[in-house]
């Protein structure tokens, strides 16, 4: 989906205008509900059609050349599945993918030659050492005996995972297994890559080897990176160009500048009451049915002067006695979720 | 499919790609599938030192554990329980590692999204499913060949003939290991993957361990249509001695074993494709 992002894209990206990867009018369905359900609908005749739920509904995306994309939104979006999709692991009832000039849709086994991916799941590397995960997933992408070497030896070291290589995966911690799984999604070069929530579990030195590492595949090899997040601060600093996924759907489709600005004319004010909110005072009784209640908190998204009115209303108050904090803040990709529209809660600010 | 010629090779040799306007980028290359089923081999039997090396105990103390028993009921020396016995043990573990917790590992693979992982590389099928399946089967080597040596020595039959494992092993592997792999990428779900594992072996076992002459006629169907039956056949007549033996049957047992191998393994690479991609 492209929104007129035109003038904000960044110059790295204003470079390389070419689209890699173009998807229109995705739909994949799944029957609701569990599978023995399914089959007793089944039994009762054709007459009773299990419902259908759309994990992906209409997505149409453009990703463009050496790009960081990011497909943000919160569990159940269906993120994972349109990343499935575009992997081959998914064929979609409807719509097309081509990616590089290839159609993924009538070949799917093409995504595994264009694309490295990393999922969610470790399972299969899980007992492998670290330094074997990345020397067999390199052999599997099609590299020689010593090439395969070589390009580990390479990846573990510029990740700085050599202390560990010689462990299994499954016995490390999960951001050191999350990062050993990465390292091998690097081995064996691919002009794409597409990361399922690579960050999870890691901690700051880590996450910040990924970028680093992802930023030379960018730089060096022109790579273009499409990865998955729940992440909104993630998203808002590492991410060249974001879609917000709700519910099967592109809501959105922008720089997180440009995303923002969406709702640059509001701000979000969060309340943390001592106790009970002293929903006595008029004030505060007039703020509670803005607020997006959590606890103790309350989080209202509020226009500029109606924020501005509030903080001195209750600065100035008798409610400041009920405050145990408040903060005012710019908008996040979070709000602009929320105010696109997002249904679901669960986007991570961490 | 047609491969585009290839062009500047990135770090670590795979092409990245570059795409004029109307062009396809050019593909990686493909894994081989020799060097695919030997990468595969190698991290799977890399496993065995992780997470493997308890089960293989139990799978040679258990095979070692109903021959004790049973001596306390047949009689040592070259009988037909005795070869029974020791030749249905030796193929327990081989039951025991290749079809059932072969069975379980795809079940696992498949239920919780591992498969992915192999799906989403340039790797045969074949080789997938049979980098794993010669894994498993390799772990039972030690535990087979022991389980033969304790059996022979506890039922006095002769440790001469014991070379027939160097083809019993691989070829009953191949057949159960195969089963193994098919029910475990054809079962709809992990236990049931995980069920039919059990099964098998507890099969093998009753049917394997127990002389044929003994069992009645329906039971003894059954055993004939458990594959595990031709490699316990094929190692009981050789339990006797080389000059007794009747080698065109072993031959046509161990045919049997290699026919349910490939056939197995045939099945097991096609549910592979299937589950891989869906």
């Amino acid at each position: 989906m492209n929104t007129g992002t035109e003038d904000k894209a960044p110059p790295a990206v204003a470079a390389a205008r070419d689209t890699v990867c173009t998807v229109r009018g995705l739909i994949r369905t799944y029957p609701a509900g569990s599978g023995a359900r399914r089959r007793g609908l089944r039994r009762r005749g054709p007459a009773a059609e299990p419902a259908l739920v759309r994990a992906s509904d209409g997505i149409d995306l453009d990703v463009r050349r050496g790009e960081l994309f990011g497909i943000l939104g919160p569990n159940g979006a269906g993120k994972t599945t349109l990343v499935r999709q575009l992997t081959g692991l998914l064929r979609p009832d409807a719509g097309s993918i081509d990616l590089l000039g290839h159609d993924l849709v009538r070949h799917p086994d093409r995504a595994a030659r264009l694309i490295g991916y990393l999922g969610q799941e470790s399972i299969a590397l899980d007992e492998l050492t670290v330094s074997l995960a990345a020397e067999t997933t390199g052999r599997l992408r099609g590299l020689g005996a010593a090439a395969a070497r070589a390009a580990r030896d390479a990846v573990l070291d510029e990740l700085e995972l050599g202390t560990i290589a010689s462990r299994p995966i499954k016995r490390l911690s999960g951001g050191q297994r999350r990062l050993a799984c990465f390292a091998a999604a690097l081995v064996g070069e691919r002009p794409v890559l597409v990361l399922d929530e690579p960050t999870t579990g890691m901690d700051p030195v880590a996450r910040r080897a990924v970028w680093a590492a992802l930023g030379r595949r960018r730089t060096e090899n022109g790579a273009t990176v499409l990865l998955v997040t729940h992440n909104v601060i993630e998203a808002e600093t590492v991410l060249d160009r974001v879609a917000v996924l709700d519910h099967g759907r592109v809501i959105a489709c922008d720089t997180p500048a440009g995303l923002r600005a969406l709702v640059a004319d509001e701000v979000r004010l969060d309340l943390v009451w001592r106790t009970d909110p002293p929903l006595d005072l008029p004030e505060i009784a007039a703020l509670h049915p803005l607020a997006d209640i959590a606890g103790r908190r309350w989080t209202l998204r509020l226009p500029h002067d109606h924020a501005r009115t509030t903080v001195a209303q209750l600065t100035a108050g008798p409610a400041y006695a009920s405050l145990d904090d408040f903060t005012l803040a710019t908008p996040s990709l979070e709000d602009v979720y929320l105010a696109l529209g997002g249904r679901s809660k669960g986007l991570v600010k961490s | 499919m047609t491969v585009i010629a290839q062009t500047g090779p990135g770090r670590g040799g795979a092409a990245v790609g570059t795409v004029n306007a109307g062009e396809a980028a050019p593909l990686a290359p493909r894994a081989r599938f020799w060097s695919a089923f030997a990468a595969v081999y190698r991290a799977q039997l890399s496993r065995a030192r992780v997470a493997r090396i308890p089960l293989l105990f139990v799978a040679t103390f258990q095979s070692v554990g109903i021959m004790v028993m049973m001596r306390g009921v047949v009689d040592a020396g070259d009988g037909e329980a005795a070869r029974a016995v020791v030749a249905g043990s030796s193929v327990l573990v081989v039951a025991f590692v290749a079809l059932n917790l072969l069975a379980q590992y795809f079940g696992q693979l498949r239920a919780s999204g591992g498969l992915d992982h192999y799906a989403t590389l340039p790797v045969p099928p074949a080789a997938v499913v049979l980098g794993a399946a010669g894994a498993y089967a390799s772990f039972t080597v030690p535990g087979t060949l022991l389980t033969a040596i304790v059996g022979c020595v506890l039922f006095h039959l002769t440790l001469t003939t014991l070379w027939v494992l160097a083809v019993v092993i691989p070829l009953a592997g191949a057949a159960l290991s195969g089963l193994g792999a098919a029910l475990g990428l054809l079962a709809p779900r992990q236990e049931i993957a995980t069920l039919f594992g059990q099964l098998g072996m507890s099969a093998a076992l009753l049917l394997g361990v127990l002389p044929a002459s003994h069992l009645p006629a329906p039971i003894g169907w059954v055993r004939d249509l458990l594959p595990s039956t031709y490699g316990v056949e094929a190692f009981a007549r050789t339990l006797g001695g080389s000059a007794g033996t009747d080698w065109a049957a072993v031959l046509g047992d161990l045919s049997v074993c290699a026919a349910v191998g490939v056939a197995s393994l045939a099945v097991a690479t096609r549910a592979y494709r299937r589950a891989a991609c869906r």
